[in-house]
């Protein structure tokens, strides 16, 4: 099991948010890919997409399981990470390092207040 | 493994003979591209061909082959009778480009089974085009969509209950509205209170399946239909469960204005690996002039076909699938109305019964009667680490089908079964003594039912490899094809 | 009871037992008493299974098949001779009494034969890959509008004036809720599609030009050069193909088509009045998540034994619901195994002989027509096994005193093209048809109309 960073922020859709400066790089908890088990293909936003709060910006697919990427941020995409497209198990392995889904640059960072710390988060998914 | 057609193949082996006796040398073929290629079919012999789907065919479990209580699915016998009347010329040399006069047999038996499925459904009108459950529940969203349209109103929302199959809400995509869910009440009934407080004037329909996905009939269909209907929307009846209701009850006089039955299971078409299937869509009055496809209509002349003046469309190239019809109505008249009621008492009589057998077995989150089927939870089983999923697949080595599992998604762990009326006492008290077992196994060597099955022609597949090495063809250098 | 409920008395006295209730009425009691039918249904009590065989013998002894007599119908249904032995293949309850192959432990048969069809219809196409049927040709051809509309992002579809009817009939009812618009591109001399009035409509708002070839007037199209000038244009090249006609024609995929779609009755399925057909659809690798439908793919089991599964399920509405590709749930099952073991079993020289003796037929009997007297060919392009022809009388009187002969002389075009008249016919020949029915039919044309 992954060690959750206590430097992220947590959705209650269960995705952290890292942040940087005013770049926000965003994945899912080992929580979530825990429940999804083998991770069979990712879709991600395309560089430049501009995101909204809460938006569905990709899949995230398992064998019998099919589940929107929202993301918790608004701003502009500025990186994704290639790597999930030929391997999405990366996602299994390292949720929070190797496994990291795309890059915001945030247009707002009040959208961040509304985000879980760590604890919060690891209390609402019973852990 | 049974070899693949291609590697069976020899080239130049002679192959099916032709009518020979055409003209040769007079296509007029001289501005296109041919084809140069090797297409890549294999090469032959009539008995290669017979030999190689006989060996396929013994890989199949299914109803000829033994118990197979697949919920909501309805896995009954198939009266060996309709497929051989399905093969005579006399229907399957009809083109549907006919003149009417010469396909007078197959108008009338589309009209004779219109009047049955109206008897049996209450509903003054019935379009047999519909050729699958999920496209009459398209073809009804799409009559809602059209219906409002044409009083000038436009409404955009469809209410589909929590448990119901996924196909309703992607229907009601599909016809451009868009579905709202509303969660079941505890007893895994629909809630009044949160039907109403759905409702309102941009609501088109509300989908119901009736009995519903766990075997329950919605007891205050009558305060539903009032409800729905006060709000102006229509109330549409998902009749994948109609054989729990046969001779019994009336879809239209419990408030419905539509639904669609599945031939395949009420009426007992075969289910043929998966489809063809029909899923005629009966109406109101008041909806009859939207129905799609042509409707066969009796005169003076004989009978004809036409289409509905405000017809939505047409979902199909012809008449639907009228072999699938033909049997059908074979069927329907060799029960006639004492033996569809029948069907239903049989098709509860075996449900209740199994239910009855299994509860100190199983746990039955909804239990009390149930109607043709009832859904149990595999939950108690985990400590154990045992899921639904080995049981299902410790009752492949029994040579029984599994029960349709995780459906409804309501219920963890789903298990719902569905016995259906054709079978016999003897084959549900054996399924009952096998999940005795079953669940005895799993508490004292649970690793019995982590590697289910044993005993079949191959073991549990990597399903995950599948996807992520997707291989749905044959690649084309692969050997035995003769390059 | 009746049914085919195979208890005694005994046996369900037994079991309302074990339910505890009296009689099998009570097991009915969660359903209101005003929801019950007081009477019975409004229908005779059943027949045995020679009574049932009768009535159902005599409906079918009321028709004339048309596959008895001669045959100048196609439009989509074809009067093909089918090998016998696929009715021995599907008449197997092993095949037609099970379901959809949920457990792959005990579904081999289907899948490996999903897996085969799927293989043969992706050689036949020439296309990456191709799903495991939809339910008939018309319905395919949605599908794939609906996919191309998705796929590009884009609301505009481009159909040929020369499509089969029927099909755009049902593609116009999947879409109408879809709000797509849909631009009916007019045919020219030759019969195939007016290139210079499909480049004015191409433009970066086009999702997809659906291009059938041959044509429902029978006329090959040329699709290769439609497809550079569609594919420029940014928008998809949806293919309805007749799949004989792919063992003579080149293949979609090798001229540049993204999608392909079909009626697969063709291929071994019996007219039956029009159904069950087989929707066929093919796409190249990059829409492959787009797919509806079923799809097979090969894996291996525990042991390391290949098998088959239902794969790529995540695009299907048992897992995505609303937001599915489609709403389609069971494929076309026992009509594609009626293709695949008639594939199977003419293989690939067979079928190129089929292919060129249709071509043969329509082109011998296209030569007879245009030098009948009062007769003539609206179009000059080529065609593979059926025609129009412009009769000097109306097509349903030819109909009409076709019928009474026994010759099923064609279809009449004027009610969904009225460009072409009350007097076009569209006239489709049969690997059964033999020069001296061919020239039945022509001294038939002649009489018909002297």
């Amino acid at each position: 099991m992954s060690e959750y960073p206590s430097n992220c922020l947590y959705t209650k859709d269960h995705e952290w948010v890292a942040v940087e400066g005013d770049v926000a790089t965003i994945g899912i908890t080992d929580y979530a890919q825990g429940e999804l088990d083998a991770i069979t293909f990712i879709e991600l936003p395309a560089m430049g997409d501009l995101l909204e709060v809460g938006g569905a910006c990709g899949t995230i697919e398992a064998v019998k399981v099919a589940e929107d990427i929202f993301s918790p941020v608004a701003g502009e995409v500025v990186d994704v990470n290639g790597a999930l497209e030929d391997e999405p198990e990366i996602v299994n392995n390292s949720p929070f390092d190797d496994g990291w889904f795309f890059k915001v640059k945030l247009s707002n960072t009040d959208d961040l207040t509304d985000l879980m710390d760590k604890d919060a988060y690891l209390a609402m998914v019973g852990e | 493994m049974s070899r693949i057609l291609f590697e069976l193949s020899t080239p130049g082996r002679p192959g099916f003979a032709l009518p020979a006796g055409g003209p040769q040398g007079t296509a007029r073929l001289g501005d296109s591209k041919l084809r140069q290629d090797a297409m890549g079919l294999p090469e032959l012999s009539e008995l290669d061909v017979l030999r190689h789907f006989v060996e396929l065919s013994t890989l199949n479990h299914s109803i000829a082959a033994g118990f197979y209580p697949l919920g909501s699915c309805t896995m009954k016998y198939n009266p060996v009778l309709n497929e051989n009347l399905a093969g005579l010329p006399g229907f399957a040399g009809c083109h549907p480009g006919q003149t009417p006069e010469t396909v007078q047999g197959c108008l009338e038996l589309m009209w004779e089974l219109e009047q049955k499925l109206k008897a049996v459904t209450g509903f003054p009108a019935v379009s047999l085009q519909p050729v699958a459950g999920a496209q009459g529940e398209f073809v009804a969203m799409a009559i809602a969509r059209r219906y409002f349209e044409d009083r000038g109103e436009r409404r955009e929302l469809v209410i589909i209950p929590d448990s119901a199959h996924g196909t309703n809400p992607a229907s009601v995509a599909m016809a451009g509205l868009k579905s709202v869910t509303i969660n079941s009440g505890d007893n895994g009934l629909v809630k009044l209170e949160s039907l109403a407080e759905a409702l309102n004037d941009n609501v088109a329909a509300v989908m119901l399946t009736n009995p519903n996905t766990l075997g329950l009939f919605e007891t205050e269909i009558r305060a539903i239909a009032k409800l729905v209907h006060d709000a102006g929307a229509l109330l549409y009846m998902d009749g994948a469960n109609m054989n729990a209701l046969t001779g019994r009850v009336h879809p239209a006089s419990l408030g419905f204005d539509m639904m669609h039955l599945n031939l395949h299971k009420t009426f007992s078409t075969p289910h043929g690996g998966g489809g063809p299937g029909a899923g005629p869509v009966g109406v109101t009055a008041e909806l009859a002039e939207f129905l799609p496809g042509l409707r066969v209509v009796r005169g003076d002349d004989g009978f004809r076909a036409n289409p509905a003046s405000k017809a939505i469309g047409s979902v199909h190239g012809a008449n639907g699938n009228f072999a699938m019809l033909l049997r059908a109505l074979a069927y329907i008249i060799r029960l006639g109305g004492d033996g569809l009621k029948d069907v239903s008492g049989g098709a509860v009589l075996n449900a209740n019964y199994l239910q009855a057998r299994l509860r100190d077995t199983l746990e039955i989150p909804h239990d009390g009667l149930c109607m043709h089927e009832f859904v149990a939870s595999g939950r108690s089983l985990k400590p154990h680490g045992v899921r639904t999923m080995d049981v299902a697949k410790r009752l492949l080595d029994f040579g029984m089908h599994a029960p349709t599992i995780y459906f409804p998604l309501i219920v963890p762990e789903a298990l719902m079964i569905e016995p259906t009326e054709t079978e016999s006492l003897a084959t549900l008290d054996e399924f009952v003594a096998v999940m005795k077992q079953i669940v005895a196994e799993a508490a004292e060597d649970p690793e019995i039912l982590l590697k289910a099955p044993l005993t079949t022609p191959v073991g549990r597949l990597d399903e995950v490899g599948a996807v992520k090495n997707l291989l749905v063809v044959e690649p084309p250098t692969g050997e035995g094809e003769g390059s | 009871m009746r049914g085919f409920v195979p208890h005694t008395e005994d046996e369900i006295r037994t079991m309302l037992a074990a339910i505890g209730v009296a009689g099998i009425d009570d097991l009915f009691a969660t359903v209101p008493a005003d929801c019950r039918l007081a009477a019975g249904l409004d229908m005779p009590d059943g027949l045995d299974e020679y009574g049932t065989a009768s009535h159902i013998e005599g409906l079918a002894a009321a028709n004339r098949p048309a596959g008895g007599e001669l045959c100048f119908l196609g439009g989509g249904t074809y009067d093909r001779v089918i090998p016998a032995v696929g009715s021995q293949i599907l008449s197997r309850p092993e095949f037609y009494s099970a379901y959809t192959p949920y457990q792959p432990e005990v579904s081999q048969g289907t899948l490996q034969m999903i897996f085969e069809f799927q293989t043969l219809l992706a050689r036949l196409t020439g296309m990456d890959v191709a799903n495991a049927s939809l339910y008939d040709g018309a319905s395919a051809l949605a599908e794939a509008v609906i996919l191309a509309c998705g796929a590009k992002r884009r609301k505009k579809v481009l159909l040929p004036g020369s499509l089969r009817a029927a099909g755009r009939r049902v593609v116009e009812t999947y879409t109408r809720g879809m709000d797509l618009e849909l631009v009916e591109i007019p045919w020219d001399g030759t019969g195939r599609i007016d290139s210079a009035a499909l480049s004015e409509q191409l433009g970066d708002d086009v999702a997809a030009v659906v291009v059938q070839t041959p044509n429902y007037f029978g006329v090959v199209e040329s699709l290769a050069d439609l497809a550079v000038e569609i594919q420029a244009a940014g928008a998809l090249v949806i293919a309805c193909v007749e799949p004989t006609s792919l063992a003579l024609l080149e293949s979609p995929g090798a001229q540049g088509a993204d999608i392909v779609v079909g009626e697969g009755q063709s291929i071994g399925i019996p007219m039956s009045f029009g159904g069950p057909g087989l929707g066929l659809m093919a796409v190249s690798q990059k829409l492959v998540r787009k797919i509806p439908g079923r799809i097979v793919g090969r894996t291996v089991d525990n042991q390391g034994r290949t098998g088959y599964v239902l794969t790529l399920q995540t695009r299907e509405q048992h897992i995505r619901r609303e937001k599915a590709t489609s709403n389609i749930c069971t494929n076309q099952g026992l009509m594609a195994l009626a293709a695949t073991v008639y594939l199977a079993t003419l293989g690939e020289s067979g079928l190129k002989t089929l292919a060129r003796g249709l071509a043969d037929r329509a082109g011998y009997l296209a030569d007879k027509i245009e030098a009948l007297p009062g007769f003539s060919l609206p179009f000059s392009g080529d065609i593979y096994q059926e025609l129009v022809i412009t009769a000097p009388i109306s097509a349903e009187e030819i109909r009409a005193q076709g019928a009474a002969e026994g010759i099923h002389a064609g279809l009449a075009l004027g009610g969904d093209y009225p460009l072409l008249g009350d007097n076009a016919l569209l006239v489709t020949v049969s690997e059964k048809h033999s020069i001296e029915d061919l020239d039945r039919f022509v001294a038939f044309l002649g009489r018909c109309t002297s």
